[in-house]
């Protein structure tokens, strides 16, 4: 059972207000609870819960590098094991460290079959040094490494699909979650860490500062993009998907429309054409994944 | 017991005794023979450690440092490109102050890509924090691990440790080495007793970002680190010549160097050679002497410099060279000797496996004896 008045993850660290990451962080260590071992890669989250020395951990906690938080996370298992020690091991990444850079110690690592639970918190780009995009960044997003300009709607590659990447891995268990449900993340990361072996939980969350939003509307732009379909939670087991959030479908525009990262697919003139090609891929997940809850028409 | 075998397999049983409880490796020639040697060990449970298969170097260290962090005593070896591939790792174990342990069978760096000796890879981590070790042949090779993490795991030290021996030439060479037995290895090295540890019940923060309110104190007391091991080597090195008769108290080896007129400053199995060539100038009445260099991390400046004042000159060579400027032996020798009057003289040879004999030494202590150095020897003109 999760306790939700347990607080690892203490107040005081420098993330901006409205960080959807220092919640995810929050609610994750909720789940994780007291017997854990966090490891950190480089980041926006290691850089504002760690300046030294002050730490936001309650935890255990070690940051080494920007890639190898898998490596190191494997050989805090091998070394816990030797000793036959009972934490157990979290990674808390970001999405460059996870989809590009990590990349080869996350397989390796994967591949091996530690007992770990690997946490990617998805804020789709680089935040720490601007807004450059990574391999999680979606479509037209406009950041500094891919920017809208007058030829380009910004980044024009799809979001790489990790989840699927590291099932086919033969991680037991994989999920993605969102900041914007926490019973259903605190869940999530509650069975990763009791499933032996690799798991991975991708949680979405939202940034302020790098997606262009006021600091309150975290939570609400979360949601929305579950409703336009953009975001799917789901869980896999052994591979297999087993639980999905099913929702209301409501246009991507509505979702697009919040965020800065977005803005020139509306202004100076509306691209229904780019819109129309980010609604086909919304339209896809919520085919693929059967997250749509269909109305009774009057 | 004395024992035929070859300078690999001897460094792995050497790491068998100290009882590491991970290991983490990925091949590289030529240190290929001592994570083979521990894998069959770990599979006929003769070694009871978590053997982390990975997939490239930066992961075998980065295995390692979460596995020391977490409070074992951990084990990898590598050479030329592998730890380049660490390169970033290196610097990050020895600042959060892991004692890792690591051996590199020497091997030049590319490109050209060569797999044959000089010692440019290791050099090449001077400035890290990690402390280096140089051996002459397998037995020292085999007797500085047990040294090693002797000092590595000593907690005024705290640092990582290279254990350089040279690839093919000594790791890959039969010799008679006199391998101590676990009961003696016990004795000289305890237990690993982390200073401290990943441990949910009293939890730490590890590799925390500082601003320049407080990095610049940390390479401080990193450097302070390093130099504080000098002590703690000296002592170390001293216990095991009493337990097993090989005194390592000695940064440096004088080896005739009494009342030699020139001195030879050389790290590494060359100076097998160099001494063989040194007994035969000697024979024909000429006053040569040899200091080598055991310990490169912490640097000896002071016993270098008290070992080489009475020469009327000095050769180093090195194995290695800082483009552009000279070889990183020499750099630190000329150094050392800030302020004498004694000519410091640099040879830069045997790079990428170019073999080193008698001869070259002779001829090399004929340039200095003229004041001729500074400079690559042994070109072969007719390839420029």
């Amino acid at each position: 059972m999760v306790d939700k008045t347990l607080e690892l993850f203490d107040c005081g660290h420098r993330a901006c207000g409205g960080c959807g990451a220092a919640l995810a962080a929050r609610l994750v260590m909720k789940g994780a609870g007291t017997n854990t071992i966090v490891v950190s890669s480089t980041g926006c989250m290691e850089v504002f819960s760690t300046p030294y020395p002050e730490t936001a951990w309650k935890v255990p906690w070690i940051h080494s590098l920007f890639e190898n938080a898998s490596a190191v996370a494997s050989g805090v298992e091998a070394s816990l094991k030797k000793q036959g020690r009972t934490e157990k091991v979290v990674i808390m990444a970001g999405d460059g460290a996870t989809f590009d850079i990590g990349m080869i110690c996350i397989s390796g690592a994967f591949e091996r079959g530690h007992d770990f639970t690997y946490i990617c918190y998805d804020n789709e780009a680089y935040m720490n040094t601007g807004i450059q995009r990574s391999g999680a960044t979606p479509y037209d997003a406009s950041t500094t490494t891919s920017p809208a300009g007058s030829c380009s709607f910004g980044n024009k590659l799809p979001k790489k699909d990790m989840p699927q990447i590291l099932a086919a891995h033969g991680a037991p268990y994989v999920a993605t979650a969102s900041i914007a449900y926490p019973a259903d993340l605190m869940q999530k990361v509650e069975k990763a860490i009791n499933t032996k072996g690799p798991c991975y939980v991708q949680v979405h969350a939202p940034c302020c500062t790098g997606w262009g939003f006021e600091s309150e509307q975290t939570i609400a732009i979360a949601k929305l993009a579950i409703e336009t379909g953009l975001w799917v939670n789901y869980e896999m087991v052994d591979g297999k998907v087993a639980k999905v959030k099913k929702v209301v479908k409501k246009p991507v525009e509505e979702y697009l429309k919040t965020q800065k990262r977005f803005r020139h697919l509306f202004k100076p003139k509306r691209q229904d054409a780019e819109i129309a090609t980010i609604q086909a891929m919304a339209d896809r997940n919520f085919e693929k994944y059967g997250t749509e809850i269909k109305l009774k028409k009057e | 017991m004395l024992e035929i075998t070859e300078g690999s397999f001897a460094v792995a049983e050497a790491v068998r005794l100290c009882r590491p409880q991970v290991i983490s490796a990925y091949p590289i020639t030529p240190q290929t023979h001592i994570v083979e040697a521990l894998a069959d060990m770990v599979a006929n449970c003769q070694l009871d450690a978590d053997y982390i298969t990975v997939e490239n170097e930066l992961s075998a260290l980065s295995a390692c440092v979460g596995a020391s962090a977490a409070g074992s005593r951990v084990y990898s070896a590598t050479t030329s490109q592998g730890l380049a591939l660490m390169f970033e790792v290196c610097f990050n174990a020895a600042g959060m102050r892991l004692p890792i342990v690591m051996t590199i069978a020497n091997r030049a760096m590319g490109a050209p890509l060569s797999i044959w000796n000089d010692q440019q890879d290791s050099i090449s981590l001077r400035d890290s924090g990690w402390l280096q070790f140089y051996a002459e042949d397998n037995q020292e090779a085999t007797d500085l691990h047990f040294l090693a993490y002797r000092v590595a795991e000593d907690h005024s030290v705290l640092l990582p440790a290279l254990v350089c021996f040279d690839g093919f030439i000594l790791s890959h060479t039969y010799e008679p080495v006199d391998m101590l037995t676990q009961e003696q290895v016990d004795t000289y090295l305890p237990k690993f007793t982390p200073y401290q540890r990943l441990d949910a019940a009293d939890p730490i923060s590890f590799g925390m970002y500082a601003t320049p309110d407080y990095y610049h104190e940390f390479r401080y007391e990193t450097d302070n680190a390093v130099k504080r091991a000098k002590d703690v080597i000296k002592n170390a090195g001293k216990e095991f010549g009493t337990m097993f008769g090989r005194d390592y108290s000695a940064m440096v080896e004088e080896y005739r160097l009494d009342d030699a007129e020139t001195a030879i400053v050389a790290m590494g199995s060359i100076c097998g050679t160099i001494k063989d060539a040194i007994d035969e100038m000697r024979a024909e009445g000429k006053k040569i002497g040899l200091l080598r260099i055991r310990v490169f991390r912490p640097f000896p400046s002071e016993d270098i410099a008290q070992a080489l004042s009475k020469v009327k000159r000095v050769a180093v060579l090195d194995k290695d060279i800082s483009l552009g400027a000279k070889g990183a032996v020499a750099l630190e020798v000329k150094d050392a000797m800030y302020g004498k009057t004694i000519p410091v003289l640099n040879y830069i040879l045997g790079l990428g496996g170019r073999d080193v004999r008698k001869k070259d030494i002779a001829a090399i202590v004929a340039m200095v004896e003229k004041g001729q150095g500074d400079q690559f020897y042994g070109l072969r003109k007719e390839v420029l």
